[in-house]
């Protein structure tokens, strides 16, 4: 405990300006920073996956079952910071058993539960039924048995069945597109409606949250395809990644035109907050705000991915033009995570001073546990692609 | 002496004597009993009026809070704090709070330049429509029947959206139980009829405790003397902290 008091110490003689006594300590870290940043990887995912179930994009389809399985892991380690941040994880089951419903935060189990539940776990056995069961007639070995347990006893393969499973794949899609709105909007709101705080309150959150996601879902999705088939030593399907790279520019145009509108209506409103807001702005966010997340996060990758879209490049230059575009934007919404939640503690609610963050590198709140927390997903996804292949060829061949 | 009784009334008293004797023995336990729950929180409705005029920003409020309260001694944890608000001529405003004011403050140096100076008192507004409450995920923070916003720390799950709802900073972690912890109006004292500490040590009488809805209270007293005014009324919190000459600068 003195350890923590000592950093206190050290964070309020770095203080500028006036704070309230209590706000020395900055409550939402790093975790908090990840929880966004990955559940909006979850529902970017997604709605990349839907666009070729419910819209007919055939160019997406082979990210369709990657996307799938990626959403999926990084949606099993979404709660994770939220858990190891919690004062009293032990407690947090109470957030199901007795959720207080005026809460948007007690909100958090239905939303993640039916997510879960309903629409990826359903989709997925869907999508994967009839492949499952032929894998566990053909199979060898343990996956021969992962597969038989995962059919759940199912063994129809004729027409209708099938039939059946492409219904209800289509079905849950069409439910799932307005759940990944649900669940990433709903994130958005957990910080949009906090009036207390000017940086967060504002009606457009939820839906920069929403844009934002889909661009880092799509862009995480375009850089695990291009790598696994570098992996695998295959060619990328071209018009694949000239579809995703325009949905990417597409998303990225309108998330930008969102934000530019709510920082334009902020300071054309100038409200009571705005003075520290641009005090903020113009020097503990200017790294991470105006070079990081718009310059090097948003503007360089339009350009990267304009240029590279809409030009006689040689395939090869265009796919890594694609390839570091989407590594950027990753950079980019992480930052944007960052800049909104971190942000919007770096200042006094008395609007007369600046807070201080500092990270640390040990400690439940530090970097090596936000870094574990950030591989994990990749780790999970590595053992679910390995029981369920995503790959064109697997497909009523034998799998794993 | 003439004889006040005649025999029918003694031989009344005779009976009644025994049969109060026998009532109180059974009574008086029972009154004991309810003494307890004597308290009824639906027949009290509880604000805080503060004088700023009055406050000399000695800081024995918060020194009192702490010890009442169990409060964390460290500098960055406060259920109760004073601000000293300095303001210039030329309108530029100083505010500062060293150690939440527990100390008092170092004597300013006097300046021509100063426009006016004062104290302000902080604490939890304990708001009608009080935003800490309405984001707690489990219900751990409450409003009570009286009118006080309270933690139960046995079921607080360390979330701390309650903190960043507050537009008051009046909240904090408590460090060594990981729960959100604020401000109670004493809670503990006032049900037992007594005055929260920081009121009761107050030596200039600037914090005026007391229930709103009765009368004869001295809360309703100032509430009839003084213009007052209450911080961030924009949000609509509706706190029951009620500041009378209030400066428009304070936030």
């Amino acid at each position: 405990m003195q350890e923590h008091f000592d950093h206190l110490r050290a964070l309020s003689d770095q203080v500028s300006g006036f704070i309230y006594p209590n706000e020395v300590e900055l409550h939402w870290g790093l975790l908090v920073v990840l929880y966004p940043y990955i559940t909006g990887l979850v529902a970017g995912a997604f709605i990349l996956a839907s666009l070729e179930k419910v819209f007919r994009v055939k160019q997406v389809e082979p990210t369709y079952r990657l996307a799938l399985l990626t959403a999926l892991a990084f949606l099993l380690a979404a709660p994770l910071p939220l858990l190891a941040h919690l004062g009293h994880p032990e407690r947090s089951f109470a957030i199901f058993l007795t959720p207080q419903f005026k809460s948007a935060m007690a909100m958090f189990g239905f939303v993640y539960a039916w997510y879960l539940m309903v629409v990826l776990l359903l989709e997925i056995w869907f999508e994967y039924r009839a492949d499952l069961v032929r894998w566990s007639r053909d199979g060898k070995g343990v996956m021969k048995w992962i597969h038989w347990l995962l059919t759940l006893g199912s063994r129809d393969l004729s027409e209708t069945a099938v039939a059946f499973d492409r219904k209800a794949v289509y079905a849950i899609t069409l439910v799932g597109i307005p759940s990944a709105f649900l669940l990433h909007g709903y994130v958005g709101f957990i910080f949009g409606s906090v009036k207390a705080n000017p940086w967060w309150s504002s009606v457009l959150m939820p839906i920069v949250f929403l844009f934002s996601a889909m661009v880092s879902g799509i862009a995480l999705v375009l850089i695990l395809y291009y790598l696994a088939t570098m992996i695998r030593g295959e060619t990328p399907n071209m018009p694949c990644l000239d579809k995703l790279s325009e949905f990417l520019l597409y998303a990225l145009i309108i998330d930008l035109s969102l934000e530019t509108l709510d920082f334009i209506h902020r300071l054309y409103e100038s409200e009571e907050s705005i003075d520290i807001l641009s005090e903020l702005i113009l020097s503990k966010l200017f790294l991470s705000l105006t070079i990081v997340q718009i310059l090097i996060g948003t503007i360089g990758p339009m350009i990267l991915l304009a240029g590279a879209r809409f030009s006689n490049l040689a395939p090869e230059l265009k796919r890594v033009s694609y390839f570091i575009a989407a590594l950027l934007v990753q950079v980019g919404i992480f930052s944007t995570r960052w800049n909104v939640v971190l942000g919007g503690q770096l200042f006094s609610k008395s609007l007369r001073g600046l807070t201080v963050y500092k990270l640390e590198l040990g400690g439940v709140e530090g970097v090596l546990t936000a870094l574990g927390l950030l591989i994990l997903p990749f780790l999970i996804l590595l053992v679910l692609v390995k029981i369920l292949p995503p790959w064109e060829e697997a497909r009523g061949a034998t799998g794993g | 002496m003439e004889q006040d009784y005649d025999r029918r009334e003694i031989l009344m008293k005779l009976v009644e004597l025994p049969c109060s004797a026998v009532l109180l023995a059974v009574c008086g336990p029972l009154e004991a009993l309810a003494a307890d729950g004597e308290y009824d929180a639906r027949e009290h409705y509880y604000g805080m009026g503060i004088q700023v005029d009055k406050c000399i920003g000695c800081g024995r409020c918060v020194a009192a809070c702490k010890a009442e309260n169990d409060v964390p001694p460290e500098p960055f944890y406060f259920r109760t704090w004073v601000e000293r608000y300095v303001i210039d001529s030329d309108g530029e405003v100083k505010v500062d709070s060293p150690e939440g004011g527990i100390n008092g403050f170092p004597a300013g140096e006097e300046d021509e330049d100063t426009l006016r100076a004062f104290f302000i008192p902080k604490l939890c507004n304990h708001c009608d429509n009080p935003p800490c409450v309405q984001v707690c995920p489990v219900g751990a923070t409450f409003m009570t029947e009286d009118g006080v916003t309270l933690v139960d720390a046995d079921y607080c799950i360390g979330c701390r959206y309650c903190i960043q709802a507050c537009p008051y900073g009046a909240r904090y972690l408590d460090p060594r139980t990981k729960t959100a912890d604020k401000c109670t109006f004493c809670y503990h004292r006032i049900t037992r009829g007594l005055l929260p500490a920081c009121v009761e040590v107050c030596p200039t009488g600037a914090r005026v405790f007391g229930e709103l809805h009765s009368l004869a209270s001295p809360l309703r007293r100032l509430m009839r003397m003084s213009q007052l005014q209450v911080l961030k009324p924009f949000l609509n919190t509706e706190p029951k902290v009620y500041y009378a000459n209030l400066d428009g600068e304070v936030r």
